[in-house]
């Protein structure tokens, strides 16, 4: 029997096992919706923006491992998408992003509602497709979703006319798929990782530095068992936290701008570094002549295009991270050495006097609440337990510190493109994909403001998310360092006028509080913590000087940091 | 250093503005960029020439390397290889002398006249860069009428080949 161009899709989608799909309707895609509605087993997520539905699907597929799906219009609908889109390519997030497109005979007539969505997607996709011909669209789709989950995963694009979504044609779900151009390499190279293990051994100082490669690629038991075997010391990117267990001991913590002092020092004096799943941003580096000076450098990664691209490497492997940790167990069972013991015990001894500093330290005698002490209490009352969705600024910053990780998919943050609006979204996607678990939203009341109209779908959906606002009444990263290299010229870094969150919260269904003293935020945290179906919106008036400490300057190298 | 590199493709709707939209990107430059489709029809031939320090042109071959259409690539600079280029010349050809001239040079330099008229000539010429080059520095300013290049293709020598 044939089918329209809708039903297709949606059987696909069927087929493909997606059970959410987050969107928004418009002229271009109804005959989608139509078909949608039909049905029950895709769940159509309503967004009150693009932007949020991207973020959602991104975070379901953080926390998950699935591909997250969205369906958006032509047109506004497609570049209110783009945002998400390109912060998911940043972080390397499997999505697949349906574009209603407007009929192929209209095609570059500046019709109504249209734009060129592949051209305007095609420098933050990993691969996009406009499908011209309903009988390709099946096809077009599995290649989406295979393109999108495989190798370095990333988001497709699928731009899609709407004549194709009316026409007719036959469908078979398309179980396998073999692309001549495209074939992801797996496996290590086993030469290469026996050299690496044969530099473990050797290694007097040895670090692992491990990103967010190790948390998509699911390697974080691998990880742990080997860095458990060798007894290195670990410490994580931002995108990998989780992928080692933060109370581990032998977790050194995040490395970086904001990373421990520990971290950056033992990054600066090792004398081999492994880097597994990471990527050496400049975040992450810092100065790149100052970076790993007395290291040589082991790098695994399933993209080869991330190898000295910019650092240059002495040991590149290229597989998948899981596949090559477990190549790398093998072939420590095989060696007669053993870890030189008495090299690393001089080590961690340097380390312990590097963690004594307790660089994280903040001071608890003011009456003011301080952001780290809020993210602390959130982590006790949650027992480490907890999804926490973050934004982008220095709440997100004493998230990282502050709050211990000791899974992976846990954490949920826009790493690579910083993106102000992606935690509100990116809890409700983790919440829909974890209905029982506990998902918190630390956030700052300049970021909030970027989605806040998602308030809205968690009251549709039931969504009892805990948002931990920071409020600490400036665009604080931003004042941090209007006060630190801009000798204090707080050019519109205040954030004048905030609404009432208390009410505003209340106006969209939810609960709302404001926490203004110290004493009272492990309170109010259990307090909303206790209230299991509900949203609530918790407004922290914290300190507004805060600063992230330690912080490496843009520029420097990591052992300049800026303590406390 | 200069580099052609030599890409195979799916010949799909979009294919070449990935290969351009990832040199603008990245700044990475382009000299040349020439394609069509090869005997297969499903694919196509880029032939690119680009500069870069060795470390550039390793992200480059990389990143190409990545665009889910690009089938296979080569380095054609990496060993011995042969390029060539059409470049069709348009030049004042007046008096008889002139003529004469320029149908001469076309002759040294194996080029072929493929269009007369009473006030000009069109010639066609192949070759590397240089020989196209140096068969312009022999036309004195303002004889020249007008030039087009189709840019550098290339193919590596001997058995070595870049196919499926
Ligand atoms: C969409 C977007 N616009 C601008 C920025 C630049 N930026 C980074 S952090 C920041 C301030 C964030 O303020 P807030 O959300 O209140 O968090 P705080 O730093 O105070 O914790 C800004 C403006 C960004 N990251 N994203």
């Amino acid at each position: 029997m044939e089918l329209t161009g809708a039903d297709i899709l949606v059987r696909f989608l069927q087929d493909e096992g997606v059970d959410y799909l987050f969107g928004y309707p418009g002229g271009a895609v109804l005959h989608i919706y139509d078909a949608l509605y039909k049905q029950e087993q895709v769940k159509h997520i309503l967004v009150r923006h693009e932007q949020a539905a991207t973020h959602a699907a991104d975070a379901y597929a953080r926390s998950t491992g699935k591909p997250g799906v969205v369906l958006v219009t032509s047109g506004p609908g497609a570049t209110n998408a783009v945002t998400g889109i390109a912060t998911a390519y940043m972080d390397s997030i499997p999505m697949v992003v349906i574009t209603g497109q407007v009929p192929t005979s209209l095609i570059g007539n500046d019709a109504f509602q249209e734009v060129d969505s592949v051209g305007i997607t095609r420098p933050c996709v990993k691969h996009n497709f406009l499908v011209k011909d309903v009988k390709d669209l099946a096809i077009t789709m599995k290649k989406a979703f295979y393109i999108a989950s495989t190798g370095r995963p990333g988001p497709v694009v699928v731009d899609i006319p709407k004549d194709v979504t009316a026409d007719r044609a036959h469908y078979v779900y398309p179980k396998t798929l073999s692309m001549r151009s495209y074939n992801p390499v797996l496996k290590g190279h086993s030469g290469q990782i026996k050299k690496a293990v044969g530099m473990m051994l050797g290694a007097k100082r040895p670090l692992f530095y491990t990103g967010g490669g190790v948390v998509q690629g699911d390697a974080a038991k691998a990880l742990t068992t080997l860095a458990h075997r060798l007894g290195f010391p670990v410490t994580n990117t931002s995108m990998g936290l989780g992928g080692f267990p933060a109370t581990d001991k032998q977790c050194v913590g995040m490395l970086g701008m904001h990373g421990t002092y520990e971290a950056n020092m033992s990054v600066s004096h090792c004398d081999l570094l492994i880097a597994i799943g990471a990527r050496f941003d400049d975040r992450v580096t810092g100065k790149i002549e100052k970076f790993a000076p007395s290291a040589r450098i082991i790098h695994v990664d399933i993209d080869p295009a991330s190898i000295s691209k910019n650092v240059k490497v002495d040991v590149p492997v290229v597989g998948d991270v899981n596949a090559v940790l477990k190549a790398m167990l093998a072939e420590l069972d095989l060696a007669e050495r053993k870890p030189d013991g008495e090299a690393l015990a001089r080590w961690w001894q340097q380390i312990e006097e590097w963690r004594a500093k307790d660089c994280l330290k903040y001071d608890m005698t003011t009456d003011r609440i301080k952001p780290q002490y809020v993210i602390d209490t959130l982590y006790k009352i949650t027992k480490g337990d907890a999804f926490i969705t973050s934004d982008v600024g220095q709440h997100q910053m004493w998230a990282a510190q502050f709050y211990k990780f000791d899974k992976p998919r846990r954490w949920i943050n826009s790493g690579g493109l910083g993106t102000m609006g992606f935690g509100l979204p990116a809890a409700m996607g983790v919440q829909f994909a974890h209905p029982k678990a506990q998902v918190a939203c630390i956030t700052g009341e300049g970021s909030i403001q970027m989605n806040i109209q998602e308030l809205s779908t968690c009251l549709q959906y039931n969504l009892p998310l805990k948002i931990i606002c920071l409020n600490n009444g400036y665009l604080g990263m931003v004042r941090q360092w209007q006060e630190f290299f801009y000798e204090e010229r707080y050019s519109s870094s205040y954030m004048e006028s905030l609404p009432d969150f208390v009410k505003l919260a209340e106006a969209y269904g939810h609960v709302g509080m404001q926490i203004t003293k110290p004493g009272d935020v492990e309170g109010a945290l259990k307090e909303a913590f206790k209230m299991k179906d509900r949203l609530v919106f918790m407004d922290f008036l914290t300190d507004p000087k805060e600063n992230v400490y330690p912080m490496v300057p843009a520029g420097a190298g990591l052992d300049e940091m800026i303590l406390i | 250093m200069r580099h052609i590199i030599s890409i195979l493709m799916e010949n799909e709707a979009g294919a070449l503005s990935r290969v351009a939209g990832l040199f603008s990107a990245r700044g990475y430059n382009i000299e040349s960029l020439t394609v069509a489709p090869t005997e297969d029809a499903s694919l196509s031939r880029l032939t690119l020439v680009t500069r870069g320090s060795e470390d550039i042109i390793e992200q480059i071959t990389k990143q190409l390397n990545k665009l889910i259409d690009v089938v296979k690539l080569l380095d054609l600079t990496e060993g011995p290889h042969i390029e060539r280029e059409l470049m069709l010349i348009k030049v004042k050809a007046e008096s008889a002398n002139q003529r004469e001239e320029i149908k001469r040079l076309a002759d040294i330099f194996r080029g072929n006249v493929i269009d007369v008229t009473e006030s000009c000539y069109t010639i066609e010429l192949t070759g590397d860069a240089q020989k196209l080059d140096a068969f312009i520095g022999t036309f004195k300013p303002g004889e020249i009428l007008e030039t087009v290049r189709s840019g550098i293709t290339g193919i590596a020598r001997g058995p070595k080949s870049l196919h499926l």
